[in-house]
């Protein structure tokens, strides 16, 4: 049993390091500068159009948070460019949100990905880096 | 030999909970991501086919609650099982289940002078999330831990005088820790379990063993999943349950030399949910060898379906 842990662990270790790696891989994958920007053309009409994520998003200036995501996807991907919005915490500290609404957004933004055709396991490299953001993001626990 | 009378009434109560909940209830609007809820064990309680997961049953995620009914149907070299029941996940956090399994023992209750044998047995399981998010901490090798307890009861059959001579109870209790990891970026989950039972064959024949000194205290059994997502509605896994097997020294010492014998439980399975309210289990399931004394020693290998509804 504790060798089967043992393996388990360093096994975990290793996938872990590979996700952690200082690289533009991810970036690259996800079309640069270029792909990101056609993929949050279509995600954020497609968060406002969701009835679950609608209330947090309809009064927000689409120009604005289509940018800011860009810059946000962009920096977290590895890629040139440096998120100059506010922090998860101070943004989202207003709002009443839960881990159901933070799991209906990682929806939206899989039939985004899933419109761009980018494949799955790109998708989910891009989720992994976002989804610790959840500790910042989700206000009511 | 009669059809079973006495669950007759289940059947009909858990039709009519699975009807109402499928009329009643609108489908939760936030809710965990596809299949990170696992599917239904044949013991009820959410996780793989053969061993409950650190996860929480149902679509309902924090602060919601979910559920979900299932029905599996395994079908091996010599028998045949059936399994349905229901779940309930609070909160995300705390979770309760009800199985019912119905073994038919087919030439084994032929050989033994019951034909016609079904041993079935009741389940009622509790399981609460104790520490992490299995799918949202990618960015740490903290797993969600679960601790939950089984308890399971044998309905009376024409098997109770075996039974009650190998020193095997009717009831028993198990009570189990799991973890469980998503590893996001590679969309691989990983969970061990590791279970205390006294449960021969899952406890379908009875629960330890007292005949010839066989060991009759609980077992500390590791179970481990491994399963990649293809896609975000489709998994295709392997799992391993070690098994206890008291019931060899005591077959031994009826006569039966290791005719008793039990082993390790194994599958590979691919599941696939084609919404948030529905997902398919198909697996190929190695139970080792059950009651080899009247089966040639035939390893009772064969196929898995199960269907779970969530609300």
């Amino acid at each position: 049993m504790k060798k089967i842990l043992s393996t388990l662990l360093f096994v975990g270790s290793a996938l872990l390091s590979h996700n952690a790696m200082a690289d533009d891989s991810l970036y690259q994958a996800f079309g640069q500068k270029q792909g990101l920007v056609a993929l949050m053309d279509d995600f954020v009409p497609r968060l406002i159009a969701d009835a679950r994520m609608k209330p947090f998003f309809e009064k927000a200036n689409q120009a604005n948070l289509k940018t800011q995501l860009v810059e946000q996807l962009c920096q977290v991907a590895g890629g040139p460019c440096a998120y100059k919005g506010g922090d998860m915490k101070t943004v989202h500290s207003n709002m009443d949100i839960t881990k159901g609404n933070f799991n209906a957004l990682v929806e939206v933004l899989q039939l985004s990905m899933d419109a761009q055709k980018i494949p799955f396991g790109v998708q989910n490299r891009m989720l992994a880096v976002l989804a610790p953001m959840n500790r910042d993001i989700i206000t009511v626990k | 030999m009669c059809p079973p009378l006495q669950s007759i009434p289940f059947k009909i109560s858990f039709l009519a909970l699975a009807a109402l909940l499928t009329l009643g209830t609108a489908q939760a609007e936030t809710g965990k991501l596809l299949l990170t809820g696992g599917v239904s064990t044949i013991d009820g309680a959410a996780g793989g086919g053969l061993t409950p997961w650190a996860v929480i049953a149902g679509p309902g995620s924090a602060g919601e609650i979910g559920a979900t009914v299932h029905v599996t149907r395994v079908k091996t070299t010599d028998y045949g099982l059936t399994a349905y029941g229901a779940a309930i996940g609070i909160q995300d956090k705390y979770e309760l289940s009800i199985a019912r399994q119905d073994f038919n023992t087919g030439i084994t209750g032929q050989l033994l002078g019951l034909p016609g044998l079904h041993l079935r047995q009741t389940i009622i399981g509790g399981k609460i999330k104790i520490a992490g998010d299995a799918v949202l901490d990618s960015d740490s090798l903290m797993p969600q831990i679960a601790v939950g307890i089984e308890f399971k009861s044998l309905d009376d059959s024409g098997l109770d005088p075996t039974l009650s001579a190998l020193g095997a109870k009717k009831k028993g209790i198990d009570v189990y820790i799991s973890a469980t990891k998503l590893f996001l970026a590679q969309g691989i989950l990983v969970n061990t379990t590791l279970r205390a039972t006294k449960a021969n064959q899952n406890g379908l024949l009875g629960f330890g063993a007292t005949l010839g000194g066989a060991n009759n205290n609980y077992r500390l059994q590791p179970e481990i999943s491994v399963a990649k997502l293809l896609a975000k509605n489709i998994a295709v896994g392997v799992e391993y349950r070690r098994m206890p097997n008291n019931l060899q020294v005591a077959g031994n010492a009826a006569g039966l030399g290791d005719g008793l014998r039990a082993q390790d439980w194994k599958d590979v399975f691919i599941a696939w949910a084609p919404s948030k309210n529905l997902s398919l289990t198909l697996a190929y399931v190695d139970l080792g060898t059950i009651v080899p004394a009247t089966t040639a020693k035939r390893r009772q290998t064969g196929t898995y379906l199960s269907v779970q509804a969530a609300f």
